[in-house]
């Protein structure tokens, strides 16, 4: 198993990492992506909590560094699946805070034009091929993806994030081994957050390290602290590139923590307040990073304050837009089931 | 047109498909090197390759749901499932998303995909091997479910399920792969969401699917012949969409309605159809609807006890008079 270290080379503003220099930009941008997730997901828990949205929402708050880690070393055109949890892979993916949060709100302006909600938020203008409400139900999706993309000799890639409870379905051993197999242009992203909704991990998975189980479809594998976004995305550079060059899939394990509930709402009797205290306060991604950039000066408190206030505009403007937004007529209940000629609802 | 087996029939349809459209592949168990358990892939990979034409893992789920995913991808996948009863193995790759992708996305998705399940009772394949399953997928919005009779729908009903922009489950059956009839010569389709009328009849209406229109057409034969019972007899064809239209019509001139299928009759599609045309033509009636199905068994192996269960000419003789007392 290949442990990812901590990027030590730094030169002219640009950190390197293997061969991949991270400008100035990236890091703002990782910033700007992490803290929009992170005060979409606040929102939308204070919003949930006071009635406003629908449905179940699941969040993503602590596990930033992944998602935008990930899908910051891939193309606009590359694809990925996700997880009931999928607002923060849509965002970091490069989807528009306000169409989201249109969605959640199950308005006419959302993604899905207000037919998905949380758990099934997607944008195919970017390659996000939608989050999924059954665990495990992105592996395969991925997987065929990528099928198309080396069938048809292109470049893409595919990513599957999934979490430690969904490596227990079949799904996942269908999917890595047909991959393997096959030598598909796709990496598995196990966000490794410790839960399985209410069950810890150690209570329901033999082996916690879930990219132990590369071994058994012999393919590489990286697992890395999903907390610190470096280290999140010098695995995935290494993986989408290792697929990019058809060498086939690689497992990355990220090690993260679900601070919140498994939806919002969730009494959490299953684990004590100071175990999650203590996550917060000593292993959240995206104080890590900030504390970080400032320790080693590579952006300023102005360049942070500055995206900071453009987050915060962002939310605003998302909220005023979904808010503002009108419901879809009940009659587009019957759109978008088929292609073509529309069922018949008589 | 041209006496070919319906299998040759469904090989010239995927040939004829992969050559116009180079998105179309296929994928499946077997079908590669041994070329389909019916020889109805024999010499596909030998014109298209063994990447358009795949040998997978016995992994159903990863079968369909990789079709789903390549579809989304730009693909046009063909998804052979061996034997329609694995299409359970998969189920929540059917159910949860290809029926759901398009919808659930707000129309953002677009899904040509073809699931195609070898279905029903043959040669003492027993219980996990011989099912009709159909009626499942006409409960689950978002899917095409066609089902040939004969080789020259069989080859039109393939081509119009890939060139379809939904996913469509293509149901074959086991005991029709070695069946002849004519196949018009060249290109053509035939229409899904149409049922044919295949004989006229004023007395009453059979509407029927698959193997068991043949068992139709034979009783239809002998009420003619020994009872003078002139039967219109209804390929479906397509169980969804259904054309409830094409059955109404009938319905209003002979008044008297009989479902066959195969498949189990509790919970059958025959319920679904005798259920619209009571709550729409019921005035038209002459007589109960009968509907005509396999016993609520699983299938059993033994030939004697297989039969048994199994709607044969005889059952749809009797239902045909019951409805015309």
């Amino acid at each position: 198993m290949l442990m990812v270290g901590i990027l030590t080379s730094y030169q002219k503003g640009c950190f390197l990492v293997g061969n991949k220099a991270i400008s100035t930009d990236l890091l703002q941008d990782w910033y700007y992506r992490m803290l929009l997730i992170r005060r979409f997901e606040e929102t939308i828990n204070e919003k949930f909590l006071a009635g406003d949205i629908p449905g179940f929402v699941h969040l993503y708050i602590g596990e930033e560094a992944t998602g935008v880690g990930v899908c910051s070393a891939l193309n606009r055109t590359d694809y990925i699946t996700s997880t009931h949890r999928g607002h923060g892979h849509t965002l970091a993916k490069g989807a528009e805070a306000k169409r989201c949060m249109a969605e959640l709100y199950g308005r006419k302006t959302g993604y899905c034009k207000g037919k998905g909600g949380s758990m099934h938020i997607a944008d195919f203008g970017i390659g996000m091929l939608g989050a999924n409400g059954v665990v495990g139900g992105g592996f395969n999706l991925a997987v065929g993806a990528a099928l198309a993309v080396q069938l048809r000799k292109g470049s893409e890639v595919a990513v599957c994030f999934f979490g430690d409870g969904a490596s227990n379905r079949g799904t996942f051993h269908e999917g890595l081994n047909m991959a393997a197999v096959w030598k598909l242009p796709v990496v598995f992203v196990c966000e490794n957050n410790q839960w399985a909704s209410t069950t810890p991990i150690h209570e329901a998975t033999a082996v916690t390290d879930i990219s132990a189980r590369a071994a058994s479809y012999a393919i590489p594998s990286a697992m890395v602290d999903g907390n610190d976004i470096f280290a999140v995305y010098e695995a995935a550079v290494e993986a989408v590139e290792r697929a990019r060059r058809g060498e086939g899939p690689t497992l990355v394990e990220c090690k993260t923590y679900r601070v919140k509930g498994h939806f919002v709402g969730d009494p959490e009797q299953y684990r004590t307040r100071e175990e999650v205290m203590n996550q917060m306060e000593n292993n959240d991604p995206i104080k890590k990073f900030f504390e970080r950039v400032l320790r080693e000066k590579l952006l300023s408190e102005e360049q942070l304050q500055a995206i900071e206030q453009r987050v915060a505009e962002e939310i605003e403007e998302a909220i005023r837009f979904a808010e503002e937004s009108p419901y879809p007529d009940p009659e587009e209940a019957f759109d978008d089931l088929y292609v073509e000629e529309e069922a018949s609802h008589a | 047109m041209r006496n070919i087996s319906f299998s040759q029939a469904t090989l010239e349809a995927m040939q004829e498909e992969m050559r116009r459209d180079e998105r179309v592949f296929i994928m499946g168990e077997d079908i590669a090197s041994q070329g389909g358990i019916f020889g109805q892939f024999k010499g596909l990979p030998k014109e298209f390759g063994l990447e358009r034409v795949r040998d997978t893992p016995i992994s159903e789920t990863a079968l369909v749901g990789a079709g789903i995913g390549a579809a989304l991808a730009g693909a046009v996948p063909v998804v052979d499932m061996h034997f329609a009863d694995f299409i359970g193995v998969t189920m929540d790759e059917v159910l949860n998303q290809m029926a759901k992708i398009r919808y659930m996305f707000g129309g953002q998705a677009t899904l040509p995909l073809v699931l195609r399940a070898p279905d029903g009772v043959t040669r003492s394949a027993a219980a996990q091997h011989s099912q009709s399953l159909e009626a499942w997928f006409l409960h689950i919005p978002g899917l095409k479910v066609v089902i040939p009779s004969n080789p020259a729908d069989a080859k039109g009903l393939l081509k119009a399920a890939i060139r379809d922009q939904n996913p469509v489950i293509y149901f074959e059956h086991k005991d029709l792969f070695s069946k002849k009839g004519p196949v018009p010569d060249g290109d053509y389709l035939t229409p899904i969401g149409k049922a044919a009328v295949v004989r006229e009849g004023k007395d009453v209406t059979i509407v029927s699917y698959s193997a068991m229109l043949g068992k139709c057409l034979e009783a239809a034969d002998q009420l003619g012949s020994l009872h003078g019972i002139e039967t219109e007899v209804i390929d479906l064809r397509t169980i969804v969409p259904m054309d409830m239209e094409t059955i109404y019509e009938s319905v209003k001139k002979t008044h008297r309605l009989v479902v066959a299928h195969e498949a189990v009759k509790t919970g059958g599609v025959g319920g679904e159809i005798a259920a619209s045309v009571s709550e729409n033509i019921l005035e038209y009636l002459d007589a109960p609807i009968i509907r005509v199905g396999a016993a609520f068994t699983p299938i059993p192996f033994s030939p004697p006890l297989e039969k048994r269960v199994i709607p044969q000419v005889e059952s749809i003789v009797e239902a045909v008079l019951r409805a015309c007392w």
